[in-house]
């Protein structure tokens, strides 16, 4: 565990609720769900989640921040927005799920070894990278997500496709050799360590506050 | 009509040699047609789609799209971005919205966004999608005045999926059972299935690469219920869709014993074949699953 958390600990004690408006992406809607169970019933991927949204928004309340944190659910966030086209209230409950997610991974708290944790971590980096999305390695970064003997496996599973997809031109084989990105890669990479670092100070404050 | 115009955002998926290149091919080819002219937006980066939050703060992926409209802003200052990729549609209009509401956001993005010599000035444009596009600015009507080879004889399941459709979706269309693309599938000629339950159900996204058992039951229903209304294909706006919903049929097969064969098109390659465009500039090529019918139209 982070030393950040142990601060954010000591700091909203007894309030996880404040701890999540002030650090959590649209985390002060939660205190707005009146419990009703709409989003739980529209989740396509609601049968898999260890706590439905609904059932997190009240665990927020109930101060479980360990439990929360550590949850696999919002990590089974599909972003099909059923919950918010849905959601009497407007809670807007895709965007706090990747809120809620991206702060347990952020204060190392969440999931470990779960795929979409590592997926989505991989699509960022990919994207970081050159500014634009490497399908290729990013798609060759999954299969071996989990080791190289595994990966072969996975590889070999999708070969089908992958040949499907090179004949119909929609993979490049040599996208392995750089492929697309922005040209303003200095500025691309400034900008967004800048906005990192803002978003840093920003929860560190929240400490001090 | 004069020629329109508009800022185009065109996404990663849609880039040559990538999964949704067929997907520009029949845009451009479509955008012939009507007379509309795509400018793209110079340098564009990625908006990190809906999957970025693991890595990307909230701040981080708003400067990303920040980064976007400001080129916009600044090279096609009062034209509409256009896109049409559902999920570069979404992020871009989330995060103007998000911008817009809040200033202190709107602060720390314009901070970040000096590292690229840019500045979000007005935050005043339109983010559209390409669907919008052709039934607000064009309308049924129009698009129809274009066909030249109606699509008779064929039914077509429109399967709108999730983020063309909520939450922004088509003003006046419903998130529960929005009607513009079966339209639009009637305009051209062919046969909508009108009651096609999963027409707004989720094919698991990208979840479809980290969870592909749970993906791939969801994308089951959504094919099975377009052969049991009587559909010989699928039409989707979205690239996600398209992939999910076509690639993965011989793992679905080999799953569940089903026998699926669906093509599934994009709706810019069903309307440049109406329009009397051969297999080629209609992106037919790029099926996985051949659109055999559509094949014969275009050839005719």
């Amino acid at each position: 565990m982070s030393d950040l958390n142990t601060q954010l600990v000591e700091k909203y004690r007894n309030n996880f609720l404040q701890e999540v408006k002030d650090n959590v992406e649209e985390g002060d809607w939660v205190k707005m769900c009146m419990q009703c169970g709409v989003c739980s019933g529209s989740c396509p991927m609601g049968p898999y989640w260890d706590h439905p949204p609904q059932e997190i928004f009240m665990m927020i309340r109930a101060n479980k921040r360990e439990e929360v944190l550590s949850s696999n659910s919002m990590w089974m966030c599909t972003s099909c927005y059923n919950c918010i086209a849905r959601c009497p209230r407007e809670l807007p409950i895709t965007h706090i799920m990747h809120g809620l997610a991206h702060y347990a991974k952020r204060l190392g708290l969440a999931p470990k070894n779960q795929p979409t944790i590592k997926f989505s971590q991989l699509f960022w980096d990919n994207l970081m990278k050159k500014g634009r999305v490497n399908e290729l390695k990013l798609g060759l970064s999954l299969y071996f997500m989990n080791g190289f003997a595994e990966g072969v496996k996975k590889a070999w599973k999708m070969k089908d496709i992958g040949l499907g997809m090179t004949l119909t031109r929609r993979l490049n084989p040599l996208e392995i050799l750089g492929g697309h990105g922005v040209k303003d890669q200095t500025g691309f990479q400034n900008m967004i360590k800048k906005a990192q670092e803002l978003e840093a100070a920003r929860i560190e404050s929240s400490v001090k506050k | 009509m004069a020629t329109k115009e508009y800022s185009f955002y065109p996404g990663c998926s849609s880039q040559k040699g990538a999964s949704s290149s067929n997907y520009l091919i029949s845009v451009e080819t479509l955008c012939e047609e009507l007379d509309i002219k795509l400018n793209t937006i110079p340098d564009w980066n990625c908006c990190s789609a809906s999957i970025g939050y693991s890595g990307g703060g909230e701040l981080p992926r708003l400067a990303l799209s920040a980064r976007n409209i400001a080129l916009s802003e600044q090279h096609h200052g009062g034209q509409d971005i256009v896109a049409t990729c559902a999920a570069c549609w979404l992020a871009t209009r989330e995060a103007a919205e998000r911008l817009d509401e809040n200033a202190d956001l709107m602060a720390e993005t314009n901070e970040a966004l000096k590292e690229v010599g840019l500045k979000l000035e007005k935050n005043e444009t339109k983010i559209r999608h390409m669907t919008e596009v052709l039934i607000e600015d064009f309308g049924y009507d129009e698009l129809g005045k274009h066909v030249k080879k109606p699509l008779e004889g064929m039914k077509i399941a429109g399967y709108v999926g999730c983020q063309t459709n909520r939450p922004f979706g088509i003003a006046g269309e419903s998130f529960e059972n929005p009607k513009y693309l079966d339209k639009l599938v009637e305009t051209l000629g062919a046969e909508p299935v009108e009651k096609y339950d999963k027409k707004v159900s989720c094919c698991g996204g990208a979840l479809a690469f980290s969870e592909p058992d749970k993906s791939q039951a969801l994308v089951k229903d959504i094919i099975e219920a377009a052969y049991d209304g009587g559909a010989e294909m699928i039409v989707t706006p979205c690239p996600v869709c398209q992939m999910n919903v076509e690639v993965y049929q011989d793992q679905i097969n080999a799953t569940y014993g089903t026998k699926f064969k669906m093509p599934v098109v994009y709706y810019s390659t069903l309307m440049s074949v109406a329009y009397g465009r051969n297999a080629k500039e209609s992106a037919l090529d790029g099926q996985i699953i051949k659109a055999k019918k559509l094949e014969e139209i275009a050839a005719k």
